[in-house]
C-alpha cells in the first residue's frame, strides 16, 4: 500500500507478503474470519441497508405532511429532481464548488509543500501554524468566517482594508458586503482555507518520501532545479495529487457545514447535500428527498470508481 | 534563494494562521472593543466572552453539549477500536482469503454519500425511539469510522515483522502472548492515531447530530449553529464559543500532527 513509486533501499527488499490462505480445513478458514466478522457484519448492515431503503423509499410519493397520499411514483420523484429549478442547481453548485476548491486546494497546497521540503529558519512552527486551518472544527470555522472575516460592517477584512486606505490618508474605503456579492466565492474561500493544509501534508509526505539519491545524480550531471522538478518530482508527487485530489473531492462533495453555516444555503449557493437535508428536514417530501439522496450516490459512484481504480494501483505494491 | 523561500514560508504561515489568531484575539476582548472598524489591535484583554459561553446569564449552558460531544467521541472511539483491531488483525497477520476485495469494500463504504443514508436512518430512530438519543449517534459514529479504522490498523499491523511473530510460535508463545507481548508494542502507537483520528471526526459531525438530536442530546458543533444568525452584538462571545469548542481537536492535532496525516490518507502515505 506504499505510495512509492520507487521504494528507498531499505523497502528494496520488501517480504513477500504470505500467501491468502489455501488448502486450510473449514474449521480453520472460519476461525481466521472470525475476528473480521463483527466488524464486517456491522459495516453491511450500517451502510448498505440504508441505502437500499432510500433505493426504495425513492420511487414512493410520500410526503409526511400528507401521509394519506402515499403509493408507488415510479419515476415522478426523478423527474422532479431533474426539472426542479432549485434541485437542478443544486446539482450545478455541488460540482463547481467542488471542482473549484479541490483544484485550488492541490495548487496552493503543493506551493505550501514544496516551500517547506526547502531548509529555512522555523520551519517545525511553520507547519504547524499552516496546519492548524484543518483542525478548527468546521462549524466553528464557517461562524468564524462568517463574523469575524467577512461581516461587512466589523469584519477582520473589512476592518484591514478601512485601516490600509487610512495609512494614506483615504476617508472613504471600499467595504464589500463578502456574502451577499459573492455568496459561492465566499463559500469557496473558507473551504480552500480548511483543506489546503490537508493537501499540503499529504504532497509534503510525497516530497519528503522522495529518492534523493537519483536527485543528487540528477543535480550532478547537471539537471536545472525545473527539470528536476518536471521529470523527477512531479511524476513521483502524481500519485499524491491523486489521493489528495480524490479525498478531498469525497469531502467537500458531501460538505454541509460551511454552506449551512455561512449563507444557509442562500443565494445559489445550496449543494446537494444542504439541498436534500432541506426537502426531508423542512419541506418533509420523504420521496424527493431520496430520490435527489440517490442522485449523489450515482454521482458519488462515478467519481469512487475512478477512485478505486487509482487506489488499487496503490496496492498493487502488496497484492498478490 | 533560501532566504526567499523562508519569507515567503513565513508569509504564507502567517496569512493562514491570520483567522485562527484573530478567533482567539477576539475572543478575549470585550464586546465593544471587538466590534470595531478598524479592528482595535490593542484593547485591553478580559474572558468576559467566555463568562458570557459558560454563564447561566444567557440561558443555554454549553455544558450538556460539551458533555453530549465527548461522550459520543470517546463511545464510539472505544467500539471502533474494539471492532477494527480484529478485523485488522485478520486482513494482515493471520489473512483471510480475498482480504483485498474486503478492504476495498471497507473503502467503497466512505465514497457513499451520508446524506443519501440519512432518512432511513431518522426514520429506524423514530421506530426505534432513539432519536435526541446520544447512543443512536454512537453507533452511527462507529458506522461511520470504522472503514478508516480498519483501513488505518491493518497498515499499522502489516508492519509486524512474520519473521519475529514465526520467532515467537518457534518460542512457544501462545496466542495471548504473542498478541501481548509483539504485536501490541508494534501496534500502540497505530492504535493511539487510529483513536485520535475517530475522535476527530466524531467531534466535528454535524449533520446527523442536527437531524437526529435536539434538546437532550445536542452535541457542541449543533450547539454552535445556534450562533448562526446571532449579530455583532456577541461576537467575542461566538469566537469564545468557536475556540472552546475546537480545543479539544487543536491540542490532540497539534500534538500529533504526522500521525493525523497518515490516518486522513487512509494510512497510504507512510
Amino acid at each position: 500500500m506504499s505510495l512509492d513509486t520507487a521504494p528507498p533501499p531499505a523497502r528494496q527488499q520488501r517480504r513477500a507478503t504470505p500467501p491468502a490462505p489455501k488448502g486450510l480445513s473449514a474449521a480453520a478458514r472460519w476461525a481466521r474470519r472470525a475476528p473480521l466478522l463483527p466488524a464486517l457484519i456491522f459495516t453491511i448492515v450500517m451502510t448498505q441497508l440504508p441505502f437500499v431503503a432510500t433505493l426504495v423509499i425513492s420511487v414512493l410519493r410520500w410526503n409526511s405532511l400528507d401521509p394519506d397520499n402515499r403509493g408507488f411514483a415510479g419515476f415522478d420523484n426523478y423527474a422532479a429532481v431533474f426539472t426542479d429549478a432549485n434541485l437542478r442547481s443544486s446539482i450545478f453548485t455541488t460540482v463547481i464548488l467542488t471542482v473549484v476548491v479541490v483544484v485550488v486546494c492541490l495548487v496552493l497546497g503543493l506551493g505550501l509543500a514544496l516551500l517547506l521540503d526547502q531548509k529555512f529558519f522555523g520551519r517545525g512552527l511553520v507547519r504547524t501554524m499552516l496546519i492548524a486551518p484543518f483542525l478548527v472544527v468546521p462549524v466553528a470555522a464557517a461562524l468564524l468566517w462568517k463574523h469575524a472575516l467577512f461581516n461587512p460592517e466589523y469584519g477582520l477584512f473589512n476592518g484591514a482594508i478601512t485601516w490600509l486606505w487610512s495609512l494614506f490618508g483615504a476617508s472613504n474605503p471600499p467595504q464589500p458586503e463578502w456574502i451577499s456579492d459573492m455568496p459561492l466565492i465566499a463559500v469557496e474561500a473558507s473551504l480552500v482555507w480548511q483543506w489546503t493544509p490537508f493537501m499540503m501534508l499529504i504532497l509534503l509526505a510525497g516530497l519528503q518520501s522522495r529518492p534523493m539519491d537519483v536527485v543528487e545524480a540528477a543535480r550532478i550531471d547537471g539537471a536545472t532545479a525545473w527539470q528536476i522538478f518536471r521529470y523527477l518530482t512531479f511524476p513521483h508527487l502524481r500519485q499524491y495529487l491523486e489521493l489528495g485530489g480524490l479525498l478531498g473531492s469525497i469531502y467537500i462533495v458531501q460538505n454541509f457545514d460551511a454552506v449551512f453555516t455561512i449563507t444557509s444555503g442562500g443565494l445559489g449557493t445550496a449543494n446537494l447535500p444542504y439541498t436534500i437535508y432541506q426537502t426531508f428536514y423542512q419541506a418533509h417530501d420523504y420521496g424527493q428527498a431520496s430520490a435527489a439522496g440517490v442522485v449523489v450516490v450515482i454521482g458519488s459512484l462515478i467519481i469512487a470508481n475512478f477512485a478505486l481504480r487509482v487506489v488499487s494501483s496503490l496496492l498493487k505494491d502488496e497484492v498478490k | 534563494m533560501r532566504r526567499l523561500v523562508g519569507v515567503a514560508a513565513w508569509f504564507s504561515a502567517i496569512l493562514f494562521f491570520a483567522p485562527v489568531a484573530w478567533m482567539v484575539l477576539t475572543s478575549l476582548h470585550s464586546e465593544p472593543d471587538a466590534a470595531t472598524n478598524p479592528p482595535s489591535l490593542g484593547a485591553g484583554l478580559t474572558l468576559q466572552g467566555y463568562e458570557e459561553f459558560f454563564g447561566a446569564a444567557t440561558g443555554q449552558s454549553p455544558w450538556p453539549p460539551l458533555i453530549n460531544s465527548f461522550s459520543a467521541s470517546i463511545g464510539s472511539t472505544i467500539i471502533v477500536l474494539l471492532l477494527a483491531i480484529p478485523a485488522a488483525y485478520a486482513l494482515s497477520i493471520k489473512k483471510v482469503e480475498k482480504w483485498t476485495d474486503v478492504m476495498f469494500f471497507f473503502l467503497s463504504t466512505k465514497m457513499l454519500p451520508v446524506v443519501a443514508g440519512l432518512l432511513p436512518i431518522y426514520l429506524v430512530a423514530q421506530f426505534t425511539g432513539t432519536l435526541d438519543n446520544i447512543s443512536f449517534l454512537v453507533v452511527l459514529y462507529t458506522a461511520m469510522n470504522l472503514p478508516i479504522a480498519v483501513w488505518l490498523m491493518r497498515s499499522f499491523l502489516a508492519e509486524v515483522p512474520p519473521e519475529i511473530l514465526e520467532a515467537a510460535s518457534i518460542d512457544g508463545a501462545g496466542l495471548v502472548t504473542t498478541l501481548r507481548r509483539v504485536v501490541a508494542p508494534i501496534a500502540m502507537p497505530g492504535i493511539a492515531a487510529t483513536a485520535l483520528i475517530c475522535f476527530i471526526f466524531s467531534w466535528n459531525e454535524l449533520l446527523f447530530a442536527r437531524v437526529l438530536t435536539g434538546v437532550v442530546a445536542g452535541t457542541a458543533p449543533v450547539f454552535l449553529t445556534g450562533f448562526v444568525t446571532s449579530q455583532g452584538l456577541f461576537l467575542a462571545k461566538v469566537c469564545a464559543a468557536a475556540t472552546v469548542v475546537s480545543l479539544p481537536v487543536l491540542i490532540a492535532g497539534f500534538a500529533a500532527q504526522d500521525k493525523l496525516v497518515q490516518g486522513l490518507s487512509l494510512g497510504a502515505v507512510k
